[in-house]
């Protein structure tokens, strides 16, 4: 569906990413992880085509439908605009007055209704939680009934519980065959339980499942820290090494 | 009743008050991005900028000033836009040496040749007495172009407002909807200014919008509101200078301001916070794009 080869990216000659291949097929579910700064967000504009490559080649299948939910942080909260209005917007009209038919208001109605939020419709964007925020750039990007599907940190700022819930959504989404890329720095979180990871330091630095990708060896070229990888109940579980440890009492 | 009768009778009233209801409307309407977009700078500016225009149009072709002044503030609109995107000069500098460069040529233009067309004085504060059928033909058909820009466009310049990225991935042509936003804006500005004046513009360009935010949460409404306040402000504007003796645009932003402040005081707490970082998604913008 996408296919890059060989990239490299860069923002004003400052080099982002470089020589990076990367595929995403029909059944891909895959997180990109990295730390901060790593390329993680111009690897999916790479994908959504709103970047160009400095070098390689990106191709897009023809006529590819994909949607992009963005990071919280980057939105305005104070925007005047109700719940419905904002997963509308997403909706393309060839119509001479702006307003939604019948037909949108169901379309819309039901997506809402998917995500649990069909109760907010008339709220502010500003008068919702983390995790309803998050369903509602869900049910924006869903409205465009994409192939592809693009998160940008999806689980960044929400509790466990909505944590939980959103991974289970986008599952379920890939069941219905969905391909899903979505970018986390939440190793326990999220990344340990997809199934294709992808570890980004300004290159590709590892690429498989979770237990090919989360090592310590891994980690450590992909995060410049040591980590340790623990098994729980068939999981890996990562541990930060802290470089000197915690003493109480050693002030006074 | 008598009283307020009393200046419908008069032609050149019924003309003003006429003109005085569409420009506000015009301004409110087109306001509600200017001022959400955070470009509330780039109205002020570019009422300036068209001033040089104006005055440098009176020395080749005074006929055609409307015309010449309208493609140097679509010029300097975009002139604004590209040295913005293509630099690492921000927005409000960008627009400062621009547009101001602008005004301050139309000033020298004035005084070493004069005019042939409207005053100075009139240019600055504006002179709805003066207005010609031919400008209000102007003023009527850039608000409908306006409207139609709007109501064809809604969404995609409410994407564009709201989530620039997102709207680009999704299909909006989000460097086209912006030129086009500053091509209108340019027309509003350039069919409003010898009602309003180039210093009142601006005002009325933000006033109607920021009481409309003030009074609703949802995009829809806040446009309808800003419209209809836009036009109130300028209805009751334009009345009031009837009896105040003083140019409708000063009364007309006046009325505006007192609006604001009643509103204000009704929503209190509500209404500030609602209108509190109305350009703070520009700004996070530019921190995400300068990261």
């Amino acid at each position: 569906m996408i296919r890059l080869d060989h990239v490299a990216a860069a923002y004003d000659h400052h080099r982002v990413l470089n020589d990076v291949s990367f595929h995403v097929h029909e059944d891909q579910f895959t997180g990109i992880v990295g730390p901060s700064g790593a390329g993680k967000t111009t690897l999916l504009r790479l994908l959504l085509a709103t970047l160009k490559p400095v070098e390689g080649t990106v191709w897009r299948a023809p006529n590819l439908r994909t949607a992009y939910v963005p990071q919280l942080e980057t939105v305005s909260w104070n925007f005047p605009i109700t719940v419905f209005e904002c997963v509308l917007m997403s909706r393309k009209t060839s119509r001479l007055m702006p307003w939604a038919t019948n037909k949108e208001k169901k379309e819309v109605a039901a997506v809402l209704e998917r995500l649990g939020i069909a109760d907010l419709a008339q709220r502010h964007i500003r008068e919702l939680s983390g995790g309803q925020q998050q369903r509602m750039f869900l049910a924006r990007a869903l409205l465009r009934q994409p192939q592809v599907l693009l998160l940008d940190e999806p689980t960044s700022g929400v509790d466990v519980s909505t944590r939980h819930d959103i991974l289970h959504l986008l599952a379920d989404l890939h069941e219905d065959g969905m391909a899903i890329v979505l970018t986390t720095h939440d190793l326990n979180g999220m990344a340990t339980h997809l199934p294709h990871l992808v570890c980004v330091n300004h290159r590709i630095v590892a690429d498989g499942t979770p237990s090919q990708v989360i090592t310590s060896e891994v980690l450590e070229n992909t995060f410049g820290a040591r980590m340790e990888v623990l098994e729980h109940l068939g999981m890996r579980v990562v541990v930060d090494e802290a470089p000197t440890p915690f003493t109480p009492g050693l002030r006074n | 009743m008598e009283t307020l009768l009393e200046p419908l009778s008069y032609a050149f009233f019924q003309k003003g008050l006429f003109v005085a209801s569409l420009s506000g409307a015009l301004l409110g309407l087109i306001g509600v991005y200017i001022v959400l977009r955070g470009m509330s700078y780039i109205g002020h500016g570019l009422s300036h900028s068209i001033f040089g225009g104006f005055a440098a149009m009176q020395l080749f072709a005074a006929q055609f000033y409307a015309i010449g002044a309208g493609l140097w503030g679509i010029a300097s609109a975009l002139a604004i836009t590209t040295v913005t995107k293509r630099s690492r000069v921000g927005a409000d500098a960008a627009i400062g040496v621009i547009t101001i460069a602008s005004f301050a040529l139309g000033v020298a233009l004035f005084a070493k040749f004069g005019t042939s067309g409207p005053s100075f004085e009139n240019a600055l504060f504006g002179s709805i007495l003066g207005i010609s059928t031919g400008q209000i033909i102007g003023l009527v058909a850039v608000t409908i172009l306006t409207s139609a820009f709007v109501l064809l466009r809604y969404r995609a310049l409410l994407f564009s407002t709201f989530d620039p990225d997102v709207a680009k991935v999704s299909g909006v042509n989000v460097g086209r909807i912006e030129a086009a936003l500053m091509v209108v804006l340019s027309l509003a500005i350039l069919a409003t200014l010898t009602v309003i004046g180039v210093t009142l513009v601006a005002a009325m360009l933000v006033i109607p919008a920021v009481i409309a935010r003030m009074l609703t949460d949802s995009f829809g409404r806040m446009l309808a509101y800003s419209t209809v306040i836009g036009m109130l402000s300028g209805l009751i504007g334009m009345y009031l200078s009837y009896y105040a003796g003083v140019p409708s645009g000063t009364m007309i932003v006046l009325v505006g301001a007192a609006l604001f402040i009643v509103v204000l005081a009704s929503t209190g707490g509500r209404g500030l916070r609602r209108s509190a970082g109305l350009d703070s998604h520009s700004e996070d913008l530019v921190a995400e794009k300068s990261a």
